[in-house]
């Protein structure tokens, strides 16, 4: 009685941009024929944006702004009411990835207040009897190549207690004078970050040194905006005391899917931060941030 | 029975030995002898021969040796006919064998950036570093996750909704985070959890459970950033890595299936494949691997984990690894503790080696990093956490040399000399250098060191006395200088530093250590006078407190050594010193193993005899030690060595002409190795052989000082041979002495022997144990008899015996003897007696010894004699008839054959068929043997033979008379 569905994308990596063709198979797999009422596919390409708890008591009155907004929608029936025969079948289908009006096909993201997903749902619909079968699929979406040439933007930075801020009694810090530099802030997303980072003197034993990364999300429409920034991942690149004056390489890979192309629309915006961020060993915290720019290249 | 009347048959030994013997045709020995090798130089013309061919020119080339086999057969014989067979395929063999021997060197060349049979393999070190690396302190393991609840690994043919949950599930606990905290855990439940963890990973991963599988891994490689219990570190990191590489492992394979699943890629040869030719499925597999990586949190475990992936790196791109190495090699300067930075080098060097040895920049990359970072070693943090842990600097500092040994064979690994010496400069740059030093001794080319070895010497002393400890970079050099030569000048000069800084090393376990490798160098290149010097020093250090009591294995490599470079023992004895240094050994179990090595290389190399009195005495002693180790408790294998040792050495004492001297050594000798059986057994041969010897010098006339000194040889072999427990070992040397006794005109002596092995005969027990088995002993017996019997025949009879004593003696006691049921040994006996009556009852004998008077001449063919010895045979045929007689039952018939066949032979042989009761016998014992039909066909087929050959002699014509009356029976 059992009859299996399934997606199978022709690509294995499912990664499509705008303007090609989302080919595949839908597979049924069952010992004997299925009786159906149809299946057909549905392709869906939509944002989700949520408020973050904190500020819900803020925006509950426009609350109803942030609906979901959809990039892009297709619906086929891929076969009439009638039989599948037993074993298995499969059946190709193709879907133009082609939006409509001036819309962008924006490239999936999955962070915590913005979400932008792509599916792929096949459903097979059955007789009272029987249960209806139905099968999503996630795909990829990446946006096309940036045109413009990306130009390097190398930062040099240079930490000691002097160029702190927040810094609540600036006498009780000990002494230290970090320096280092990103080779780019501008990043390819496929490429890692790099850089260097020497520390070149330290009263107090360094405890660790890491990358975080930073998603700031922000929704928002004409009455207001809410700004948040969250954690994506933390690299460690240093672990104990490293030795002075060695420069040690920053390197970060860009996960898939939590991140994107920084992104900037009416209702929305999506950027990403990296955190220079070193421990010392009497707990003392000391970060250095750098807005990111990401994009395709 | 009537009883039959024996007449030996008149025997003419001369003219039978005649007509029986082959014709001797005369040989040229030059061009000619059957054992030389048939040479067939050209067996085509031969063939052509054969077939009629009158060419001249063919038979003129043919071989100059006139082979008789292939002349006898006119052509060539089978044997080289396929050999010329074989030589006409050859050229196409041939060809074959050297176009693969081209592509093999093609290969060669190709793979010369590989690693080579030459390069020491990790699993060497490994076993190394853990029995080195050890602590009794308590380990703890921190481990991160708690999916240990034993879940059933979901079937394959559950429903993918079923694998999302358990992932799911396996996900939840890594953010539950169950952690668990093992401490307390002693270095061997240590290793048990390690190996347990290594289990469930393989676990895991058959039961599909990636994630789990790379959460072991990752925690695992979480320990290796942790050095508490620091001397532990070095072993475990060899635990952790066999995790790791097992990972790795999993992980390849894994895709490396993947590739081949459309169509399967060129199987048997793995490593040939490019990126392109790997699908996309498994591309995005491997992608997905390194992502996952990529965002480990923290840096020691991303680091070994991508580490342990890197040969995957193949699926990507071409240049994966060459872009990979360098980055890893550079993400290593962030790890802070220069143990645990040391460590990940190793690690990423030893991958790295497997993996792509052609990348040698990488490596040299890791070496330079690895100075660059060399004076955190000294560093505050290290320091205070040496002092928490309370090790010391020197024992710290060795942690470290597993894994710059390692960084450093991978480095110097056929690197050229310029950029070895670059490294060495490099190396003497920074302060605090021992470490590396020593590494750099170990790992690079003994040749290289050797070359330098006065400069790393000058090195050496420059180096900080707290730091890491001298005598083991003395013994990394001495390492090296044992494998190769210091140029001539310089070896003394090298030998006086070094050991002056070796002498003065205190704790005399590291001094041992030390000095066992530099007395390899020393005999190398230097005569005995400083071996002798090295040895004194080594006494002087270990005789203190019995401090040689825990260096044994070291005392005895040393003696190893020794043994290897002086061969010539009157040069080893002559060294003052060593015997002291043997009494170091004092330990019984020890000293008996040093003892054997130095017999052992004492039989294999001495090649003349001696008489030095150094060496007799020296080896004397050596050889009481081994004796005197011999308890009730030594095994019977044990002994035999022992004593196969002490015999090879008394074969080679020889005191020339000096018999008398010789004669007092086998006294000596035996009262020093009364123990051992085999080694007395030696002695009595030595003897008997030194007795022979001096027959042969005297030519057979002994002078009465010389026939003094035999006669002291015979009773010397008659008081030890009692001694002996192997009674056939006594019977054989009773006689073989008896023979010997007579050959050298001691006839009471002689007498005395074979009495006394008459008078042995019977305690000779029923079965005797032969290799720890229960064998019965007649046949033994048997043979012992017939030889006794034959020496008989030239024994002189008593004079105040009767005549025959010995004889009658002897057939007394096989009567008396309590032979085995059911055997006829006894009869076999009586029978084979015959013979031996039949030849004294001739004129003239068949052998006789020279100057000893033998029965024959004794009684002169007195007719009293003839009767004596007829009438003995008249009795033994008797006694033998009977016994043929009770075996007429079924069961026996066929033993009855073949007696009754034997005493026919024996009659026609010996016995004067003229007579007709004989005649008449004869033919009866014929008629018996065939009677039931169990004799050979084919010996009574060749026995009638022989009658009929023998009725053409004169005085034989009876013969053809009772051929009539011999009849052959039918098979049917």
């Amino acid at each position: 009685m059992s009859a299996s569905l399934d997606i199978r994308l022709k690509r294995a990596n499912k990664v499509y941009h705008e303007g090609e063709v989302l080919a595949g198979v839908v597979a049924i797999v069952s010992k004997e024929a299925v009786q159906h009422q149809g299946i057909t596919l549905t392709m869906e390409g939509i944002v989700n944006l949520q408020l973050s708890s904190k500020s819900v008591g803020v925006f509950e009155a426009f609350y109803n702004s942030v609906k979901p907004i959809q990039l892009i929608t297709s619906n086929i029936e891929v076969v009439k009411q009638g039989k599948v025969p037993g074993g298995k079948t499969e059946i190709p289908f193709e879907f133009p990835l082609h939006t409509k009006g001036n819309k962008v096909l924006y490239e999936t993201y999955h962070g915590v207040f913005v979400n932008i997903q792509y599916t792929l749902r096949c459903d097979m619909k059955r007789s009272l009897l029987a249960k209806d079968l139905s099968k999503t699929c996630e795909f990829m979406v990446h946006s096309l190549p940036q045109k413009a040439k990306l130009q390097p933007t190398p930062v040099d930075f240079t930490i000691t207690p002097e160029t702190l801020q927040n810094v609540r009694e600036r006498s009780l810090l000990p002494k230290f004078l970090i320096r280092g530099h990103l080779d780019a802030t501008n990043c390819v997303i496929t490429k890692p970050l790099t850089g260097e980072l020497v520390v070149e003197s330290s009263d107090v034993a360094i405890k660790s040194i890491e990358l975080q990364l930073v998603r700031v999300e922000t929704c928002g429409c004409a009455e207001g905006y809410a700004r948040d920034a969250t954690e994506i991942q933390n690299i460690q690149i240093a672990e104990g005391d490293v030795c002075h004056s060695l420069p040690i390489p920053i390197y970060m890979v860009f996960p898939r899917l939590f991140t994107c192309p920084t992104l900037e629309t009416i209702n929305f915006k999506v950027e990403f931060e990296v955190n220079v961020v070193i421990v010392l060993h009497d707990e003392h915290l000391i970060t250095e941030n750098f807005p990111l720019k990401l994009c395709r290249a | 029975m009537a009883a039959v009347q024996w007449h030996s048959r008149a025997r003419r030994y001369e003219s039978e030995l005649q007509s029986c013997g082959l014709e001797v045709a005369p040989v040229e020995f030059s061009d000619y002898h059957p054992l030389k090798s048939i040479t067939v130089t050209d067996s085509k013309s031969r063939r052509g021969a054969r077939k009629g061919s009158t060419s001249s020119s063919s038979s003129s080339s043919s071989s100059a040796a006139p082979d008789p086999l292939s002349s006898m057969l006119d052509g060539t014989d089978p044997l080289s006919m396929f050999a010329a067979a074989s030589a006409s395929e050859s050229p196409l063999t041939l060809s074959q064998s050297s176009s693969t021997g081209d592509l093999g060197r093609g290969k060669r060349r190709e793979k010369e950036d590989e690693v080579g049979v030459d390069f020491e393999p990790w699993s060497s070190k490994r076993g190394e570093i853990l029995a080195r690396f050890t602590t009794t302190e308590k380990l703890s393991i921190n481990l991160f996750m708690g999916s240990d609840k034993g879940k059933a690994p979901s079937l394959a043919s559950s429903a993918v909704s079923e694998k999302v949950r358990t992932r799911l599930e396996e996900l939840d606990d890594l953010e539950e985070g169950s952690q668990r905290e093992l401490l307390n855990l002693s270095q061997q439940d240590y290793v048990n959890r390690i190996e347990e963890l290594n289990q469930s990973l393989k676990e895991a991963w058959a039961s599909d459970q990636k994630v789990k599988a790379l959460k072991i891994v990752i925690q695992c490689s979480k320990l290796l950033s942790d050095t508490a219990v620091i001397q532990f570190y070095p072993s475990k990191f060899v635990l952790i890595t066999d995790i790791l590489d097992t990972f790795g492992r999993l992980v390849y394979e894994r895709i490396w299936s993947m590739c081949s699943d459309p169509r399967p890629l060129p199987d048997p040869c793995p490593d040939s494949f490019t990126a392109d030719e790997v699908n996309d499925t498994a591309k995005e597999t491997c992608l997905n691997w390194f992502f996952k990586i990529a965002s480990i949190r923290e840096l020691i475990p991303r680091l070994y984990v991508e580490v342990a992936l890197l040969k995957c790196n193949r699926f990507l791109t071409k240049c994966g690894i060459q872009e990979t190495v360098p980055r890893l090699t550079a993400m290593i300067r962030g790890i802070g503790d220069p143990l645990v930075a040391v460590y990940a080098r190793a690690y990423l060097c030893r991958i790295g080696m497997e993996v792509a040895p052609h990348l040698k920049d990488s490596l040299n990359k890791n070496f330079f990093d690895l100075l660059g970072t060399f004076r955190q070693i000294h560093g505050d943090s290290v320091q205070n956490q040496l002092v928490l842990q309370r090790v010391e600097i020197p024992v710290y500092l060795t942690l470290y040399s597993p894994a710059i040994h390692w960084i450093l064979q991978c480095v110097s690994y056929r690197a050229p000399e310029a950029l070895l010496t670059e490294m060495m400069e490099r190396c003497k740059k920074l302060g605090n250098n021992a470490l590396l030093l020593n590494s750099v001794m170990w790992a690079f080319r003994a040749e290289f060191i050797a070359t330098r070895a006065t400069d790393f010497i000058g090195m050496i002393k420059d180096c900080d006395e707290a730091g890491f400890p001298k005598h083991l970079l003395f013994g990394s050099l001495g390492r090296s200088l044992a494998c190769a030569d210091p140029p001539e000048a310089e070896r003394l000069p090298i030998l006086n530093e070094a050991w002056k800084v070796i002498t003065k090393v205190r704790s005399p376990q590291d001094y041992i250590n030390c000095a066992e490798i530099w007395v390899e160098f020393t005999c190398r290149h230097f005569t005995k006078r400083e071996v002798n010097t090295v040895l004194s020093d080594i006494i002087k250090h270990m005789t203190p407190d019995r401090a040689f009591e825990d260096a044994y294995p070291q005392l005895q490599s040393v003696i190893r050594k020794i043994l290897t470079y002086f061969h010539d023992f009157s040069v080893l004895f002559s060294m003052e010193r060593f015997l002291p240094f043997m009494d170091m050994f004092q330990k019984d179990s020890v000293r008996v193993e040093v003892c054997r090595s130095i017999m052992d290389v004492f039989i294999k190399h001495q090649q003349e005899p001696t008489r030095d009195p150094v060496i007799l005495n020296a080896l004397l002693h050596v050889c009481k030690t081994m004796h005197d180790s011999v308890n009730a408790l030594t095994l019977e294998d044990e002994k035999r060595s022992l004593a196969l040792l002490i015999n090879g050495f008394i074969r080679m004492v020889s005191f020339g002409r000096d018999f008398e001297q010789q004669l007092s050594f086998c006294v000596e000798a035996r009262a020093t190795f009364c123990n051992l059986e085999p080694v007395l057994v030696q002695l009595i041969h030595t003897v008997n052989q030194l007795a022979m010897e001096t027959r042969r010098v005297m030519r057979g006339s002994h002078s009465r000082k010389t026939a003094a000194f035999v006669r002291a040889c015979a009773a010397y072999s008659f008081i030890t041979i009692p001694s002996l427990t192997s009674i056939f070992s006594r019977l054989n040397l009773y006689l073989l002495s008896g023979q010997v006794a007579l050959a050298n005109q001691c006839l009471s002596q002689a007498d005395a022997f074979l009495k006394a092995a008459v008078s042995v005969l019977p305690e000779v027990p029923r079965s005797i144990s032969i290799e720890g088995k229960l064998r019965s002993s007649e046949g033994f017996l048997l043979d012992f008899i017939n030889n006794f019997l034959s020496a008989l025949l030239v024994v002189p009879d008593h004079p105040e015996a009767g005549v025959l004593f010995l004889v009658r003696g002897l057939l007394n006691m096989v009567q008396d003897y309590t032979w085995e049921d059911n055997s006829d040994a006894k009869v076999q006996v009586y029978i084979s007696a015959l013979p031996l009556l039949a030849a004294m009852s001739q004129e003239s004998y068949l052998y006789s010894i020279p100057k000893v008077d033998s029965n024959e001449t004794l009684y002169g063919g007195d007719p009293k004699f003839l009767a004596e010895i007829n009438k003995l045979c008249e009795t033994l045929i008797g006694q033998v008839l009977d016994h043929l007689k009770t075996l007429g039952r079924d069961e026996s018939v066929h033993r009855q054959g073949s007696l009754a066949f034997s005493l026919f032979g024996c009659l026609l042989a010996h016995g004067d068929l003229r007579n007709n009761k004989l005649n008449q016998l004869a033919v009866n014992l014929w008629n018996l043997s065939h009677k039931q039909g169990y004799c050979n066909t084919r010996t009574s087929v060749r026995t009638l033979e022989f009658i009929k050959h023998q009725a053409q002699q004169p005085d034989m014509a009876h013969f053809s008379d009772m051929l009539q009356r011999l009849t052959l029976q039918s098979r049917t």
